[in-house]
């Protein structure tokens, strides 16, 4: 595969949405709101991700795999069968896009590890996350590009609305959606590269760009993860694995890791506040994202926006009865939701947490 | 008056029956059912005044020379960029990156703004650049400012009225705060100071501009003092680039 494309200016737009009250949301919703920032990207890339979509299967694990060609799925067959009880193995329901002339297969595999498998006291989820390193690390044309249950991303080189239209997204119906249309900066536009990246149940959409990139790369192969998306974005779904699911950190402070206070703002807070946050950035500093983000992040209990700490990028957020949407722009949230109760900006670094109703 | 219906209809295309409408010499314009299209009025000439229902999109009212944009609700990104002469009245909040470079006319906001707001904003012996903001803003209010006028009034507002980083690398222009600020949110090169006489001229002549906007009174908003900020520093650079 050919990733020489040429580099162009800044833009990216990010859209998602929650119904606390798990209400099942149609995918035409997401994509309404996105088309109306089809002009933040330039087509080479977007993409959605879901939650709740997979209710039939809701205890496998879902894995969305594009392969290059039909040998290397072979491979990747091979492997899962002996690793994995495979419940269902299906196509990914595409349709035919004018725009969209070349795509890798799709294919989704509805999975769980075999119990023989896991050695002493691994974790099923450690072992998902090593077959994702691996195929996507060892397997040349492969790439696992959606590992969570109940949840999926479906992604690729195209217009908001073409890609859309190619995943027939309206047909499937989430609790959570988030949204992206890229334009790539310093990376390749190509399949893998489009935005959610996911791991597990993560799920990410980036507009921006991570400077910190190559420091976070270095501090998450030291913990096994393995960078192959040739793409910044890509640390920033690791990182909320390593800090949260593996460390047990809480989303807040996973956001003050991520996105943590200056010294100088540190400085001013009260002694206890001041440890805490001190430790924290001493401990994290390989973690801490640094240059303009806006980043929204759906994982299997809810969805966070969240700035870099001086706002170089835009987030919008508004409420409407059991939905919380937040956007790059507030046309965007209103193209869906065109009397929001409550619309406002959210401060740089100050993360908008929301969590599912049980 | 002419009104144009804006529901789903591309920026390219609404923006071109806009800048129609004005050539005819229309007067006033009415766009309805605006969502999200960018760049109206950009470069736009005239005394027309364009009304516009529902949010506009990004970088509205940039390098704008005459007219006058009154927004019904919440507006975007980057309002009136470079914007030479005209007004922009935001009768809701509006977003980020106010005012950049902006050299003469007025933008006047009834609620909250975002970060960086009037930025690098300049003006000259005959243009002073105005903006007010009926609410609070976010970090780097008046960074790099070299010219013009910046009034922040904190009306009905619970949160912190400006952010960090205010006036940062300011070395022209003026920033009126309405209540007291904080000198550690300030640029070093920042100095707070009462108001005399002349200032207080200013003050007033852009504020009965505003009320005027917004239906509201002057000596309400009088009530409580204000502090300016000015840069202190005497050209630091000036001699950096010169034998």
């Amino acid at each position: 595969m050919n990733h020489n494309y040429q580099k162009d200016i800044s833009g990216c737009g990010l859209t998602g949405l929650i119904s606390r009250k798990r209400r099942r949301i149609s995918g035409s919703e997401i994509v309404k709101s996105l088309c109306l920032m089809t002009d933040r990207g330039n087509g080479l890339g977007a993409g959605y991700a879901a939650y709740g979509i997979y209710p039939e299967f809701k205890d496998f694990y879902a894995f969305h795999i594009m392969y290059d060609e039909p040998s290397v799925k072979r491979s990747v067959e091979e492997y899962l069968k002996a690793n994995y009880h495979i419940e269902k193995i299906e196509e990914i329901p595409t349709r035919a896009v004018k725009a969209i002339p070349i795509s890798p297969m799709l294919v989704r595999y509805f999975v769980s590890p075999l119990k023989e498998k896991l050695s002493g006291d691994q974790q099923e989820t450690d072992f998902v996350v090593n077959t994702v390193m691996k195929v996507n690390s060892e397997i040349d044309g492969a790439y696992i590009f959606s590992s969570g249950k109940n949840m999926g991303a479906f992604k690729g080189v195209g217009n908001p609305s073409e890609i859309a239209e190619f995943f027939r997204i309206d047909e499937y119906e989430g609790y959570i959606w988030t949204a992206h249309t890229r334009f790539p900066t310093n990376t390749p536009g190509w399949w893998g590269g489009a935005h959610p990246f996911t791991l597990l149940d993560w799920s990410i959409v980036h507009n921006g760009e991570i400077s910190s990139y190559g420091i976070n790369k270095r501090y998450l192969e030291m913990y096994g993860y393995k960078l192959t998306l040739l793409t910044d974005t890509e640390v920033a779904a690791y990182l909320l694995d390593l800090l949260i699911r593996r460390h047990g950190l809480s989303i807040p402070v996973a956001c003050l890791a991520l996105a943590s206070p200056f010294w100088k703002n540190i400085d001013q807070r009260d002694a206890g506040e001041k440890e805490v946050l001190t430790a924290l950035r001493q401990t994290y500093g390989s973690a801490l994202l640094n240059g303009p983000f806006s980043i929204l992040f759906g994982h299997s209990n809810g969805l966070v926006g969240i700035n870099d700490r001086i706002k170089l990028r835009p987030l919008v957020a508004a409420v409407k009865d059991d939905v919380t949407y937040m956007a790059s722009e507030e046309s965007a949230i209103r193209a869906i939701c065109p009397q929001p109760e409550k619309v406002w900006a959210p401060r740089a670094g100050e993360p908008v947490i929301v969590n599912l109703e049980d | 008056m002419v009104e144009i219906n804006a529901s789903g209809t591309y920026y390219k295309e609404l923006n071109q029956k806009v800048r129609e409408a004005v050539e005819k010499g229309e007067k006033e314009i009415v766009l309805k059912n605006v969502n999200g299209q960018y760049y109206i009025g950009d470069g736009l000439r005239g005394s027309s005044t364009i009304v516009i229902e529902g949010v506009p999109g990004n970088d509205l009212a940039a390098f704008m020379d005459g007219p006058t944009l009154r927004i019904k609700s919440n507006a975007q990104d980057n309002i009136s960029n470079t914007m030479n002469s005209g007004k922009v009245i935001v009768e809701g909040n509006a977003g980020d990156v106010l005012g950049y470079g902006m050299r003469g006319g007025k933008l006047h906001i009834r609620g909250d703004v975002g970060y960086r707001v009037g930025i690098h904003m300049k003006g000259n012996k005959k243009q002073t650049p105005t903006i007010v903001v009926g609410g609070t803003a976010g970090d780097f209010f008046g960074e790099y400012m070299a010219g013009g006028v910046l009034i922040l009034l904190g009306l009905d507002s619970t949160g912190p009225l400006v952010g960090d980083y205010l006036g940062t690398g300011m070395h022209g222009g003026t920033i009126f705060v309405r209540g007291e600020v904080d000198k550690k949110l300030c640029g070093a090169e920042v100095g707070i100071l009462d108001l005399d006489d002349d200032d207080q001229k200013v003050l007033k002549d852009a504020l009965t501009d505003y009320c005027k906007d917004f239906g509201l009174k002057l000596e309400d908003i009088m009530k409580k003092g204000f502090k300016k900020l000015i840069p202190v520093s005497s050209r630091p650079y000036g001699n950096l680039y010169a034998y």
